[in-house]
């Protein structure tokens, strides 16, 4: 499994083509390209999600730093709009993972995901920051309430100084009536 | 609402169907099987206080009793998708399976492409193709929303499309669900019809033509194509249909649809069409107070 084209030029990324990222650094032939491993490692790390999760997907990156998470059938590289949903920024320094990523595999996770009441959950969906109590690591955390009984998430925060800061583009912010 | 008034020999109840036209459509989504189950987004629809009805023939439509579906819990996690009851017919009649590669030709905003999915298990091969790269940003937004990583999406003429960006040759079902002069759309838009022409109606049949000729080329022998229209012309339904039966491997077969319906037509004017054309489906508004739908379901055959 390569993350590109066989042999030649250095590589680097192209902006219009999904490349599939090599399994681990030993496979990498872009300079600064995650891993397969480290995107497993890193929701196993941070949020506790079992790397088995991903066992029949594939990551992929497009451009610089955008990964892919897919679970079809598809060449690498394919210049294609879109394959699967993006699901993490890496070339910064911290990463992130987008909304739609963690609303569709957040409910497994069991570590640095802050729990909200229907009304701080509310202003969460409507992007507002707000001040709260967490008493675990700062940065990126996964926002949940509870939804008919279960823990459903509701995307992505970024808790500093007391504060958690919703990060649910704005696209996807909603006024919820109650 | 006069372009209407040509179907008046084909419709039975005209005036019901006349009067069914000029009311407006109720908010109807589809419960997204991806993120949630039918019992877990309704218990959140009661929890919300939002009042639904679940479609007799499919559990997973929900006609909401709320004037902004939207702005609701189970939209905002992807439970549920707007979508009119009508709309989510075809990919039942396509019926996909986990696993599948499966071609959806026209398949912006993305309704039906992630009704796909979620009827795949959001497992195997759905190719989400549209011409318009504008609308191809609203089925990214909505797949996105909805939580289904098994699509490919890509933007290309459907009429030429190639399968020579992946690794397989043929798909195992096509949908067509063609662009069309949208008559079966008037509850929910009622400009519909504002620049409704017979030169339009005979230039998007060509289109479709050519879309449904390509699916049924780029589908194994074996396999499924459904052709779905929101829109009553036989120029842009059976005329369609007619020609594919007539320049490609194809036959058309039986489907089970538990909502009132009526046969495809075996003449209009002075056409006549395949006598199988009865097991297309035509749906009228005034049959089960929905909008109006075209579905055919046709087997590719061996040359």
């Amino acid at each position: 499994m390569t993350d590109g084209r066989d042999g030649g030029d250095p590589e680097t990324n192209v902006g219009d083509r999904f490349d599939r990222v090599p399994e681990s650094e030993a496979d990498r032939t872009v300079e600064g390209r995650a891993t397969r491993t480290a995107i497993v490692d890193y929701f196993a790390d941070r949020f506790g999600i079992p790397p088995e999760t991903f066992d029949d997907y594939t990551f992929w990156e497009k451009g610089a730093g955008k990964i892919w998470i897919y679970r079809g059938e598809a060449p690498s590289p394919i210049e294609i709009e879109a394959i699967g949903m993006t699901c993490l920024r890496t070339r910064q320094e911290h990463w992130k993972p987008t909304t739609d990523f963690v609303q569709r595999f957040g409910r497994v996770a069991t570590e640095c995901v802050i729990e909200l009441e229907r009304d701080e959950a509310r202003r969460f969906a409507a992007g507002e920051d707000q001040d709260l109590e967490w008493g675990g690591d700062w940065g990126y955390l996964i926002a949940a309430h509870d939804v008919a009984g279960e823990r459903e998430p509701l995307g992505v925060g970024l808790f500093v100084h007391g504060e958690l800061r919703s990060m649910v583009p704005k696209g996807r912010q909603r006024t919820l009536e109650s | 609402m006069e372009p209407l008034e040509r179907y008046r020999s084909i419709i039975d109840d005209f005036d019901a169907f006349r009067a069914a036209c000029k009311r407006p459509l109720g908010n109807a989504v589809r419960v997204n099987t991806i993120k949630a189950s039918v019992d877990r987004t309704t218990a959140a629809l009661e929890r919300e206080g939002v009042g639904y009805e679940q479609a007799d023939w499919n559990p997973r439509v929900l006609r909401l009793e709320t004037d902004s579906p939207g702005s609701t819990w189970t939209s905002f996690h992807g439970f549920t998708h707007g979508q009119e009851e009508v709309s989510a017919v075809p990919p039942v009649v396509l019926d996909p399976e986990p696993g599948e590669r499966v071609w959806d030709s026209c398949a912006a905003p993305g309704g039906k492409t992630t009704q796909l999915a979620a009827r795949m298990d959001d497992r195997g091969t759905v190719v989400a193709n549209d011409n318009n790269l504008g609308r191809i940003s609203a089925l990214r937004f909505n797949a996105e929303r909805l939580g289904a990583t098994s699509l490919a999406v890509t933007n290309a003429d459907a009429r030429t499309y190639s399968l020579e960006r992946f690794d397989f040759d043929a798909f195992d079902r096509a949908l067509v669900d063609a662009p069309c002069s949208c008559e079966g759309t008037i509850r929910k838009n009622p400009d519909a019809l504002d620049n409704w022409s017979e030169g339009h109606i005979s230039s998007v049949s060509g289109i479709q033509k050519g879309i449904l000729r390509r699916a049924v080329q780029a589908t194994r022998t074996g396999g499924v194509v459904v052709y779905s229209t929101c829109t009553f012309a036989p120029e842009e339904n059976e005329a369609v249909v007619q020609h594919a039966l007539e320049t490609e491997s194809c036959r058309l077969v039986d489907f089970e649809l538990e909502l009132e319906h009526s046969p495809g037509l075996t003449a209009w004017e002075d056409e006549d069409f395949d006598s199988s054309l009865e097991r297309a489906t035509r749906i009228y508004p005034h049959q089960n107070d929905t909008g109006g739908f075209f579905v055919a379901k046709l087997e590719v055959t061996a040359e």
